[in-house]
């Protein structure tokens, strides 16, 4: 089991070096979503400060879900996916291992990049240091949340039309617990007071899901190669 | 229905040595009971039963769509039957008995490399190899001049090629199911897997095919099932 996660997480990650451009889209997206909201509501440091830790979890969100859509299309068109189903033959057991295996090279992928790139745009913002760093700790947690419900997502609506789309009505109200422990951790050290509440709550959140999400991508997937 | 349909080229030797195989019972690698399955309303086969003994192959046949690939994916361990059992050495999962899947789609990643994509298949299915086995396997095929060329560039033929290597490589007497293992494929490719097989069969592994019937070599021991047969 731990050979085929293993196996898994190399191959996405190596598919992504061949693939350099596609990787970078999601990260690209941030980039260019961030930067365009200055622009729109004007250069007042004072009403950047306060929107920036909100707008940069909404553009992670956003960015997470642009490239989790098509997480398990491929595999599904070309067969590999149909062989992963077979190892343990068709054990539900391996089929969580594979929901794992995706998820966490997703995050590797996707939600790594933008909590180190978060925290270069804090500064573009002008936010103080000790919100800066919350903000980069609220993302690292919440994440991994984002790309673990993705992936129910992407597994629920595999082979269907207009999965795309489909996929972000699904998943964004789920990620609204996550976008409010987010933000409110960030709020909270940036007006003095005490974060371990927000934190812990996002911590127990990440639990949580890392615990059910995985069982729940599972049983979408075997519906879908059935 | 019992083995309806089966005819047996392989003249009257190999039908004793069958029935002799289920009267002594020494618990088949294959043995499907009461076997059912639907796809959306349309119910494809109902109470299908037949049994595969080690050394083996059974060649399905049947017109399109009468589930010739559903069949093949319930015993690979995709999806789930309507009604019935598959029994592997008389046990429900093929806990000891490797089963390996060759469906349709080559399963092949179009940015790796040949003897990436061919080692990764191999890895997720528990097989722990060097790269010289792989090397042979690709060799076996003809393709070992294309072993770091991305599969993109291959041809279908040369697809097929590199996800039929995976059976080169195979030495335990597994069971195989090979969904049309012959598409695409030229004389040499052909050949080859005809080879492969007779290898198999004659190391008591299981064969489960489906395919056209000119391309299966004539010497190949075989049983028949007719799944028009076995309709509602």
């Amino acid at each position: 089991m731990l050979a085929l996660f293993n196996a898994l997480v190399v191959r996405d990650l190596r598919l992504a070096l061949r693939r350099r451009s596609e990787a970078l889209l999601p990260i690209g997206f941030f980039v260019i979503a961030v930067a365009l909201f200055p622009l729109g509501i004007g250069p007042e440091p004072q009403t950047l400060r306060a929107i920036a830790p909100g707008l940069m979890w909404v553009c992670a969100l956003l960015a997470t879900m642009l490239s989790v859509s098509s997480l398990y299309n491929s595999d599904h068109a070309d067969g590999t996916l149909d062989q992963l189903m077979i190892c343990g033959h068709g054990s539900f057991e391996s089929a969580v291992v594979i929901a794992a295996a995706r998820s966490a090279a997703h995050w590797a992928l996707t939600g790594a990049p933008l909590v180190i790139a978060a925290p270069l745009f804090g500064l573009m913002f002008d936010l103080p240091p000790p919100t800066i760093a919350m903000l980069a700790f609220t993302l690292l947690l919440g994440t991994p949340i984002l790309s673990l419900l993705g992936s129910v997502g992407a597994a629920l609506t595999l082979g269907l039309r207009s999965a795309g789309v489909l996929v972000i009505l699904i998943v964004l109200p789920l990620t609204v617990p996550a976008l409010i422990f987010g933000t409110g951790a960030v709020a909270a050290a940036e007006g003095g007071q005490s974060a371990v509440a927000h934190c812990s709550l996002l911590g127990a959140l990440l639990i949580f899901t890392l615990l059910t999400a995985p069982l729940a991508s599972a049983a979408a997937l075997r519906l879908a190669v059935e | 229905m019992q083995l309806k349909g089966f005819h047996n080229p392989g003249g009257d030797a190999l039908q004793a040595l069958s029935s002799a195989s289920i009267t002594a019972a020494p618990l088949a690698p294959l043995a499907v009971q009461g076997l059912a399955l639907e796809r959306g309303s349309r119910r494809l086969f109902t109470d299908l039963a037949f049994e595969l003994g080690a050394g083996e192959m059974l060649w399905v046949r049947g017109r399109n769509g009468r589930g010739k690939t559903s069949l093949l994916r319930l015993i690979a361990g995709l999806g789930a039957a309507a009604n019935g059992q598959i029994l592997f050495d008389g046990k429900a999962r093929a806990a000891q008995r490797h089963v390996v899947y060759v469906g349709h789609a080559n399963a092949l990643k179009e940015d790796l490399s040949v003897s990436e994509a061919l080692t990764f298949l191999l890895r997720i299915h528990g097989g722990r190899l060097d790269a010289a086995a792989i090397d042979a396997a690709l060799g076996h095929w003809g393709l070992l001049a294309q072993r770091q060329a991305p599969v993109r560039t291959l041809s279908q033929g040369q697809r097929r090629r590199v996800a039929l290597a995976r059976l080169s490589v195979e030495r335990r007497a597994s069971l195989w199911v090979l969904d049309e293992p012959f598409d695409a494929l030229d004389a040499d490719g052909i050949e080859c897997l005809n080879a492969l097989l007779g290898t198999h069969l004659q190391r008591g592994g299981s064969v489960l095919l489906t395919g056209h019937q000119a391309a299966l070599a004539a010497d190949l021991p075989r049983r028949e099932l007719d799944l028009d047969d076995c309709g509602t």
